[in-house]
C-alpha cells in the first residue's frame, strides 16, 4: 500500500500549485512524503521572493529618487511611505491589507463602465505579493537612498568636469555608484525576503484546498505528528539551501558592479541580520 | 463598566462608544498590550544576557566551547526565524515533558510513538488539573523563553563583531601591562565594545518590537487575538452588535507599532550621542569639535 519515493515526489512534487494527489498524506508521514511536500511548498516562497523583488527594486529606486528630491511635494509622501513600511511589523500589514481587501464588495467594481473582479485580490498569490511588494519596497528605498547619499563627492565633481550633467550624469555615475554602495545590503534585505515569505500563510491570507508554502506543510505535518523535529528541520535546509543560492546570485551581481575597481577595494557582501520586519 | 452601560441596545451615540470601549472584553484587549511590554521587559535582557554568553563563548579558546558559541550564532542566519518560534515553542514543550516524565513516571517508554507524543498525566506541564492561569502562564513563558533563545544568537552576532571591532592595540597594551586574560577581558574588552555594538542592538530593538505580533503564531491571546477577536463581525446575540471592523483595529494596532518604533528610534538617537561622548570615534569626534 505504501508508495515508493519516487511515486510520492510524482504524486506530492507540485501539490503546492494544484498539481498531483489532491488528498494530503494523513497516515504514516514518511521522511520522503514529509521532503517532497515541503520542497513543494517552496515553489510558493520563490514566487513571491522573486516577484516581490523583481517589481519592488524598480519601485525601491524611484522611492530613493523621490526622497532625494528637493520639492517637498515628492519627497514628503516618499518619507512617509518608508516610515509606515519599515516602522509596523510585516505581520501587522497582511493582517490589515487582508481585512481592506475583504471589504471590497464581492461583486466586483464598475469604474466608468469597466467592469473589474475583486474577488482575486483577498488570494495570497495577489494581496500578500503586494504587501511583499510595498514591503521590500520600502527596505530597499531606505538601503538606495542611503547608499545615493553617500556616493563620494570627488565622483560627482569629476563627472561635472567631463561635461556630464543631469540624467546623464545620473545614468552613468550615480545611479551605478548608488547600486554598487547599496549592494551588500540589498542582498541581505533580499535573502530577509525570502525569509519573510514564510509569514503570507500565517497572516490572514487563507492557503485554498491546502496549497500552501513550505512552512506552511511543515507546520501541517508538526501538527499531525506531535513531532517537531522533522519537519522544521526540513524546511530550514531548504532555507539554508535559497540562502546559499540567493547569495551567489547576488554575489555575482555585486561581482559585476565591482568588475572596475582594484582587488582590494571592493565592497565585499556580509551577511547582516535585518530578520523580522 | 458603567452604571449607564448596564442595557447597551437602550443606548446609543456617544455614551453606546465610550461603553462599547470599556466593555469587559475591551479592557482585557487593553490588557494584552501590557502583555507586549512585558514580553518585552522580560526577553530584551534576557536575550542580551544569551547573546553576551554566546558571544563569549564563540570566542573562547577552547575548541568545543567556541564551536558551540558559533553555531548558535550561525543558527539564525540562513533560516526565517519564525521556523525557529513555531519549532521552539513545541520542541521546548516536549523536552520540558519528556525530562519531567524520568522522575515522575513510573514506564520510560520513549514519548514519541506513532502519531503522538506520550507521557504519563503526572508529567504534563502544567498539569491537566490546573487552571485556565496557569496553562495561559505557561504559554507565555514558553513564548519568552523562545523570544530569549531566537533574539539571543541575533544579539552574541552583534557583540561578536562589536568584540572583534575593538582595537587589537588596546589588547596588546593591557597583556604588555601584564594583565591577565580575563583582566582584558574585563577591564578592556567589555567596556570598550558597547558603543561599537550599539548601532546592533538599537536595530536589534526595533526588530524584537516588530516581531512581537508573532505572540500570536505562538498562541498567546495578545493584542492580535483580539483585534481579531474583537473586530469580527458581532450579531445581534452580542450585547454591542457591529458589522466587521477589523480593519480599524489593526489600523490602531498600526499606528500603536509605529509610534513604538518612532519613539524608540529618537530614544537610541539621543543614547548613542551620549555613549559617543569621549570615544576615538568619527561621532565622538564630532560632539568634541562642536562643543569647542
Amino acid at each position: 500500500m505504501s508508495m515508493t519515493c519516487w511515486e510520492t515526489i510524482q504524486a506530492y512534487g507540485l501539490r503546492s500549485i494544484g498539481i498531483g494527489e489532491n488528498l494530503l498524506p494523513r497516515s504514516e508521514f514518511t521522511l520522503c512524503q514529509q521532503f517532497t511536500l515541503i520542497g513543494s511548498g517552496l515553489i510558493w516562497n520563490l514566487y513571491f521572493g522573486v516577484l516581490a523583488l523583481t517589481f519592488g527594486f524598480f519601485l525601491a529606486n524611484a522611492i530613493a529618487l523621490a526622497r532625494a528630491a528637493r520639492n517637498p511635494l515628492i519627497r514628503k509622501p516618499a518619507d512617509w511611505f518608508v516610515f509606515v513600511f519599515r516602522g509596523s511589523p510585516l505581520f501587522i500589514q497582511f493582517f490589515l491589507a487582508y481585512e481592506a481587501l475583504v471589504l471590497l464588495p464581492k461583486g466586483g467594481i464598475d469604474i466608468l463602465g469597466v467592469h473589474l473582479d475583486t474577488a482575486w485580490t483577498t488570494r495570497a498569490w495577489a494581496g500578500a505579493l503586494f504587501v511583499l511588494f510595498l514591503n521590500t519596497a520600502a527596505y530597499s528605498a531606505e538601503i538606495f537612498h542611503g547608499a545615493l547619499k553617500s556616493i563620494p563627492k570627488g565622483d560627482l565633481e569629476a563627472a561635472e568636469a567631463y561635461g556630464l550633467t543631469g540624467w546623464k550624469k545620473f545614468i552613468r555615475i550615480e545611479w551605478p555608484t548608488m547600486l554598487r554602495l547599496g549592494w551588500p545590503a540589498y542582498t541581505n534585505e533580499a535573502i530577509f525576503l525570502f525569509h519573510a515569505t514564510t509569514l503570507v500563510y500565517f497572516s490572514g491570507f487563507p492557503a485554498f484546498a491546502q496549497k500552501g508554502d513550505a512552512l506552511y506543510y511543515a507546520n501541517y505535518f508538526a501538527d499531525k505528528t506531535f513531532n517537531p523535529f522533522i519537519p522544521y528541520p526540513i524546511v530550514a535546509f531548504y532555507f539554508i539551501l535559497l540562502t546559499l543560492v540567493v547569495t551567489f546570485v547576488y554575489g555575482r551581481v555585486n561581482a559585476r558592479l565591482n568588475r572596475h575597481l582594484p582587488s582590494n577595494t571592493r565592497s565585499k557582501i556580509r551577511l547582516r541580520p535585518n530578520l523580522i520586519r | 463598566m458603567f452604571e449607564a452601560c448596564a442595557d447597551p441596545k437602550a443606548i446609543e451615540g456617544l455614551t453606546w462608544g465610550i461603553c462599547y470601549l470599556t466593555s469587559a472584553k475591551h479592557l482585557q484587549f487593553y490588557w494584552s498590550f501590557v502583555t507586549v511590554l512585558l514580553l518585552l521587559a522580560i526577553t530584551a535582557p534576557t536575550a542580551l544576557g544569551m547573546g553576551f554568553l554566546g558571544a563569549t563563548a564563540a570566542r573562547s579558546h577552547i575548541a568545543p566551547v567556541s564551536w558551540l558559541g558559533k553555531i548558535y550564532i550561525w543558527m539564525v542566519r540562513g533560516v526565517p526565524d519564525i521556523i525557529f518560534f513555531l519549532f521552539f515553542v513545541i520542541a521546548l514543550d516536549q523536552i520540558i515533558e519528556y525530562s519531567k516524565s524520568l522522575f515522575v513516571c513510573q514506564d520510560h517508554a520513549w514519548p514519541w510513538q506513532g502519531l503522538e507524543f506520550r507521557v504519563c498525566p503526572e508529567a504534563k506541564v502544567p498539569l491537566a488539573k490546573s487552571s485556565a492561569f496557569w496553562h495561559q502562564a505557561y504559554g507565555f513563558m514558553l513564548a519568552v523563553v523562545t523570544f530569549a533563545i531566537v533574539f539571543g544568537a541575533f544579539v552574541a552576532n552583534v557583540i561578536y563583531g562589536a568584540m572583534q571591532a575593538v582595537p587589537r592595540a588596546q589588547l596588546e597594551t593591557a597583556e604588555a601591562y601584564g594583565m591577565s586574560r580575563a583582566q582584558v577581558f574585563r577591564r578592556i574588552l567589555v567596556p570598550q565594545m558597547w558603543v561599537y555594538a550599539l548601532p546592533g542592538l538599537g536595530n536589534l530593538w526595533m526588530i524584537l518590537i516588530k516581531a512581537t505580533p508573532l505572540l500570536f503564531l505562538l498562541g498567546v491571546k495578545d493584542i492580535v487575538y483580539y483585534a481579531r477577536e474583537l473586530g469580527g463581525s458581532k450579531t445581534q446575540a452580542y450585547e454591542y452588535p457591529h458589522g466587521d471592523w477589523r480593519l480599524w483595529y489593526f489600523l490602531g494596532l498600526m499606528v500603536f507599532y509605529l509610534l513604538f518604533t518612532r519613539v524608540s528610534e529618537i530614544g537610541i538617537a539621543r543614547l548613542t550621542r551620549r555613549l559617543s561622548h569621549g570615544q576615538a570615534t568619527a561621532a565622538g569626534e564630532a560632539l568634541r569639535k562642536a562643543a569647542a
